[in-house]
């Protein structure tokens, strides 16, 4: 089967048969490429974004999860295999390819040592964020600091990088790659190759696609990193016959501001004060238990239960004697000095915002409030009950922020072997079509997350990859 | 961009900055923003003095400009900074006076004292300028009361400007008094020893930032030689000060002396540093600075750059006849740098002091 939706001449160089093209600049592809180059291939990456938009989600990203057996200037303590290997199957319910994901675990180790020869720099673990020093190495000054390090690198490597070139169909024929073509500035360009990586992301910022899946309900999601990740690759990848990894339903959605851009509002726009109050939806109705763990154990749920809620819309509302234990959000929070004015201002129905916070507040039980542990605040006889951390909402200011559903990354993908090489529908490895980073993430995480384990299977499945196309090339 | 705006637009990128805190581990900025939950203009002033411009921070900022939450933060910092040294300038007129204050104004302003001096010295000698005989005797020129009076009043009008800059700049950013520093010795070994090595400058041990992924340590090791150039230079003054009311040594002193070292030396130092200096701005990444201020600048490395240049020619032409015109050059150059050092560049040295004296004091109290 061949897939080629433009056959326009070709132009230039474009027609330079390189060993291997890189489909998409993100972590995975620069992590590919120099892997590729250094194994004496040349290389071509080709990156759908213009150059300050490079880099993919990875550009939002800020650390690693990083396996390592003793405490370094990175890293406090240990964290071995097996304990990297029981969060990760907590998170998925067991739901992963354990040697794919013991692969990545073991990779992870010399991870840090490896990226630093391309530039990258790291945080010291003296002042670590998030308590996650002990699990995740920081990189110093975040994603976009990571890739302008592998840009650098890629130049210095003598890796061609071409921007504003978006892959619109591939050249595929009984599972062997053999060229791609791009649409550049319009002009449109034949990539020709021994070997690709397809290292594109999901298809997240595809709205038409979003809306395929979840109707109408898509149009209210906020899109929190590249608009370039349309899943084209991914579909393209399908449609020749690849196998698929992950429901096309799940994705990983946070609730976000409401008030964050359609996309690429990243980190800055996650609201960390709904364990602190009380969430109600557009009618003015609670709907969900906001203290039933600690928030970086819940975080990830409240994208889709905002996203089940009438017009995809709800509303976190704190009082002043919280107004000091979250980090501060981009956007100010609706403010008034009654839940009455707060209602006006979020457009909610005052008579029922201010019934349900009475019964709310008569329905919170005496405790002592520590949102450092699972405390005995809660409340009894509500439903939901909130179960932690239940203050009465009474001292204005209140507080208001609207939340939206805020689309992280979508787990379809394509299903890959030990050497990174994508499976076709009939089980065979596609013969010189290799994988990396979020477009086969699915793999090892079908459901759920652990901070960081997308860069790391991002980097070492980006560098097995590169490593593996550029010794196909080399046959 | 006025003020109110310019604030704003500072309050926007810091609650972006605040709610992102990527960049924590560059320099003190982002860990001293983490201590406050809103920014008034004072914190804003603060944080703007605190930072070194090593330009880290726009790079890695996945919300710089084109992004629609336009994150530039060395530029808006530069921006409130240079506002800064005009609201805290003394006399008030005076700093909004030089609030334009640029490369023209300064060395206009040194060519009409020069002129100035020159007519001074033309209508005291009889329409001629005084031909000391081959033993440079620089008070033949003008004489040493003169010298001590116009310059002593100038030099305590300078130091007076920018004690009381630096005294409201203090107060301001509300500090504890001056008298608890005593008490915070470790706090004001910590600033002193970061202002002095330039350490935020280099944050996170690498080098200066002149471009995306491009360091290097050029722009640290010109202003190290700038700024011990200068110290040099002031060592030497005050040493042939001390060498002539205390012990009654007349100058010319022996090219030997240390005063005439101590110049030489510091002479060197400033003209190597201002020229290095001025290279690297104009190769460093525009996007990096506040264009408004490349006046304010170019003013103050063109005048110190100035009297380093004449002072050192004056000590090689020390024994030949165009000593006389040349010393009036220098004493001219001299007199603009100092009235105009409390309204430009200079104070930037106070201030960041200031500022770094306050971050050692809060995170040392954390």
């Amino acid at each position: 089967m061949t897939h080629i939706i433009d056959a326009m001449p070709l132009v230039g160089d474009e027609q330079e048969l390189y060993d291997v093209a890189v489909l998409g600049g993100g972590n995975a592809g620069l992590c590919a490429a120099p892997a590729a180059r250094e194994a004496g291939a040349s290389v071509v990456v080709l990156e759908s974004a213009p150059r300050h938009y490079r880099g993919g989600n990875s550009r939002h990203t800020r650390n690693l999860r990083c396996m390592h057996a003793g405490p370094s200037q990175l890293l406090t303590e240990s964290y071995a295999e097996d304990e990297f290997l029981s969060d990760l199957l907590r998170v998925t319910g067991n739901n992963t390819d354990e040697g794919l994901a013991r692969l990545v675990i073991r990779g992870s180790a010399g991870c840090p040592e490896w990226m630093r020869r391309f530039g990258v720099r790291f945080q010291s673990s003296l002042r670590g964020t998030l308590h996650l020093d002990r699990t995740n190495a920081f990189f110093l000054g975040g994603g976009k600091a990571l890739m302008n390090s592998y840009y650098a690198a890629a130049e210095r490597l003598g890796i061609r990088v071409m921007y504003d070139t978006e892959v619109v169909g591939l050249d595929v024929l009984d599972g062997r790659f053999r060229g791609a073509t791009a649409l550049a500035g319009g002009r449109s360009l034949a990539i020709r190759a021994k070997a690709a990586v397809i290292a594109a992301g999901g298809f997240e910022s595809n709205l038409d696609w979003l809306r395929e899946v979840w109707g109408e309900a898509a149009d209210n999601f906020i899109i929190r990193g590249t608009p370039y990740n349309t899943g084209t690759l991914l579909r393209l990848m399908l449609d020749a016959g690849a196998q698929s990894v992950g429901n096309e339903r799940d994705c990983h959605a946070i609730a976000v501001d409401a008030r964050a851009p359609k996309f690429d509002g990243g980190i800055v726009t996650r609201l960390d004060c709904v364990s602190l109050g009380i969430v109600v939806n557009k009618h003015g109705e609670r709907f969900y238990d906001e203290g039933e763990d600690f928030w970086p154990k819940r975080y990830a749920i409240w994208g889709s239960l905002v996203a089940r809620q009438p017009d995809q819309i709800a509303f976190s509302i704190v009082d002043a004697k919280t107004a000091d234990k979250f980090m501060p959000s981009v956007f100010p929070p609706m403010a008034a000095n009654s839940i009455r004015g707060l209602a006006l201002l979020l457009n909610l129905l005052p008579d029922t915002l201010d019934a349900t916070v009475a019964a709310f507040n008569a329905a919170v039980r005496p405790g002592r409030f520590d949102h450092a542990v699972l405390d005995d605040c809660r409340t009894d006889g509500l439903t939901p009950e909130k179960t932690h951390w239940a203050q009465r909402i009474d001292s204005p200011p209140f507080w208001g922020y609207p939340l939206r559903p805020g689309i992280t990354f979508t787990y379809l993908g394509l299903k890959v072997d030990e050497r990174a090489q994508v499976l076709m529908r009939g089980g065979e490895p596609a013969r010189n079509i290799y994988a990396a980073g979020e477009v086969m993430a699915g793999n090892i995480l079908r459901k759920g997350y652990i901070a960081g384990v997308g860069m790391t299977i991002g980097t070492v499945f980006g560098r097995l990859a590169g490593e593996e196309a550029a010794r196909h090339a080399s046959r | 961009m006025p003020a109110d705006e310019l604030i704003r637009h500072g309050q926007h990128v810091m609650t972006v900055c605040n709610a992102c805190r990527y960049c924590e581990q560059y320099c003190p900025v982002f860990p001293a923003m983490e201590q406050r939950l809103t920014f008034a203009t004072a914190d804003l002033t603060y944080l703007a003095n605190l930072c070194h411009n090593c330009g880290e921070c726009l790079y890695a900022c996945q919300y710089a400009p084109p992004h629609e939450f336009g994150i530039d933060v060395p530029r808006t910092l530069a921006k409130i900074r240079a506002r800064s040294y005009e609201d805290y300038g003394w006399p008030p007129f005076l700093a909004v006076a030089f609030r334009r204050h640029n490369l023209l104004t300064g060395t206009g302003l040194a060519a009409g004292l020069i002129a100035l001096m020159f007519a001074a010295t033309l209508v005291g000698n009889g329409g001629t300028l005084p031909r000391p005989a081959g033993d440079s005797d620089f008070y033949a020129v003008v004489p040493h009361d003169v010298m001590v009076v116009l310059f002593g009043g100038v030099f305590l009008f300078a130091l007076t400007a920018l004690w009381i800059g630096a005294v409201r700049f203090w107060r301001d950013l509300d500090m504890e008094g001056v008298a608890t520093l005593a008490r915070d010795f470790r706090a004001l070994g910590r600033a002193l020893r970061d202002a002095l090595t330039l350490r935020h400058l280099h944050g996170s041990g690498a080098d200066c930032t002149s471009a995306e992924e491009t360091r290097t340590p050029w722009r640290r090791w010109f202003h190290h030689c700038t700024f011990y150039g200068f110290l040099s230079c002031f060592a030497s003054t005050s040493v042939a000060a001390i060498y002539h009311t205390v012990f009654g040594w007349q100058a010319p002193y022996a090219y030997t002396s240390l005063p005439v070292l101590l110049g030489t030396a510091g002479g060197a130092g400033l003209l190597v540093g201002l020229a290095g200096l001025l290279m690297e701005r104009r190769r460093r990444d525009p996007a990096l600075g506040d264009p408004a201020q490349d006046g304010l600048d170019q003013s103050f490395i063109a005048l110190l750059f100035l009297a380093a240049l004449t002072g050192l020619l004056l000590l090689v032409l020390r024994e030949r006849a165009v000593m006389s015109a040349l010393l009036i050059v220098h004493l001219g150059v001299v007199l603009a740098l100092f009235l105009t050092l409390p309204y430009g560049k200079f104070v930037h040295g106070i201030y960041r002091t200031a500022a770094l004296v306050k971050y050692a004091r809060e995170s040392l109290r954390v």
